[in-house]
């Protein structure tokens, strides 16, 4: 009983989901599941914040590493939650502003810090061992230069073959990858709604 | 107070903290990663409950015309379900709605992802080798044609890459590696640009709220 239901509900909404493609007269129910799917899954939210504070609670009880910053986490936190309930998240309220200002200024330094460490991965990872690691390093080299002004002083044909790798060679490269991605997750679809796969519910079989 | 004055401030003065990584690990970068870490996991708790959960399921539930549309308790019930496991004794509970999530999406993956990662991939390559005219045009749609197809043989594990297969994998690799760093090096354009957006805004709207106009 323990494993009957949960395989029963996942087999039931995995069949319902196929047939509403097919089959139209089972759509209003597959659309229906859909809205009930993104409702569940909503709420798994709540326990990654749960967890945050969890992890930081436990963090500043027990004087863990780092943990003098915690309290910085969970007055963040706390500060969003109470703005964004007491005074909404329309244009002009403090939770906006806070976002506008802060969350989404750190979040695009964030990602472009990357960039330092894309490059100097990449100065390690990419010698020129063999030459498909020179070619993988002229192809880089060649889209990049491609998307910056410099490329088309350089030589105004660079734009227009970092175009034409994009285009024909990365295309083809990305379709093999999505194909071969696609019949992968057909098949564990198929292990899941038919109870072969089971991971998900924990381990237990 | 001049709220403006202070947002840019505030964005500035963040995002200096988090580049003194660059230099090294410091209390300034440790402080300013522990905030955004809290902010915006406050900030998507509060847009899926004003975004999501509001409108798709309160909202269906209590509609404004009044009365209760009770069909709409079962998602919230499995949802709360979910919540459940954090509470050890109950964490069982949780294995119901995970099997909804599990199985519509698996469902849904199915189709939608083999219609449009498997078959319209596949019907984009099935192309007319002088589409578009021109010598050029030919060697460009052959080297699609092939590379999808070799790199299709690459990923076949269910027989051994000797002989024919060997070489037609063997072109697939070179083609993936073309494919890789061409993807590598957009990824980094994109990290750049954002990079220069960043740097644009602490020199052209921080620094002239010091006076100093560049």
């Amino acid at each position: 009983m323990r494993l009957f239901v949960p395989l029963t509900i996942t087999f039931v909404a995995g069949i319902v989901m196929i047939l509403q493609f097919f089959v139209p007269a089972t759509q209003s129910m597959g659309e229906s599941l859909q809205e009930w799917y993104m409702i569940v899954a909503s709420f798994a939210i709540f326990i990654g914040a749960a967890n945050l504070i969890q992890v930081h609670v436990h963090r500043i009880r027990f004087k863990g590493r780092n943990w003098k910053y915690s309290p910085v986490t969970i007055v963040g936190f706390s500060v969003m939650i109470l703005t964004g309930l007491i005074f909404g998240i329309e244009k002009g309220t403090p939770f906006n502003f806070l976002f506008l200002e802060m969350v989404a200024p750190m979040s695009a330094t964030m990602f472009s810090l990357l960039a330092f460490f894309v490059a100097s991965a990449a100065f390690r990872a990419f010698r020129a061992s063999n030459w498909r690691a020179t070619l993988l390093l002229i192809s880089a080299f060649v889209v990049m230069l491609g998307r910056v002004p410099i490329g088309a002083m350089i030589w105004d044909r660079i734009p227009l073959i970092s175009e034409w790798i994009m285009k024909c060679p990365n295309m083809a490269g990305q379709r093999a990858v999505m194909i071969g991605a696609a019949m992968g997750m057909v098949a564990t679809s198929l292990r899941m709604i038919f109870g072969i796969e089971r991971s998900y519910l924990g381990g237990a079989d | 107070m001049n709220w403006t004055i202070i947002g840019i401030w505030l964005g500035a003065l963040l995002s200096l903290s988090l580049y003194s990584f660059l230099y090294k690990d410091n209390p300034i970068y440790k402080f300013a990663e522990h905030l955004f870490v809290g902010m915006s996991a406050g900030y998507w708790v509060i847009y899926t409950i004003k975004n999501v959960l509001i409108p798709n399921w309160w909202e269906n539930l209590l509609p404004a015309e009044g009365g209760m549309q009770p069909i709409w308790l079962i998602p919230g019930i499995l949802g709360i379900f979910m919540v459940l496991r954090i509470v050890p004794k109950l964490a069982s509970l949780s294995r119901m709605s995970l099997s909804l999530i599990v199985g519509t999406g698996a469902g849904l993956t199915m189709t939608a992802m083999f219609q449009t990662n498997a078959l319209a991939q596949v019907n984009g390559t099935i192309i007319t080798l002088g589409q578009g005219g021109g010598w050029f045009n030919w060697v460009s749609n052959i080297i699609m044609v092939t590379g999808v197809v070799c790199g299709l043989v690459y990923f076949f594990f269910s027989k051994a890459h000797t002989g024919a297969v060997g070489r037609a994998a063997n072109v697939g690799i070179t083609i993936l590696m073309v494919a890789f760093g061409a993807s590598f090096g957009y990824t980094v354009m994109a990290r750049i640009s954002l990079l220069i957006g960043q740097t644009q805004f602490l020199l052209f709207k921080w620094l002239p709220t010091m006076g100093i106009h560049l």
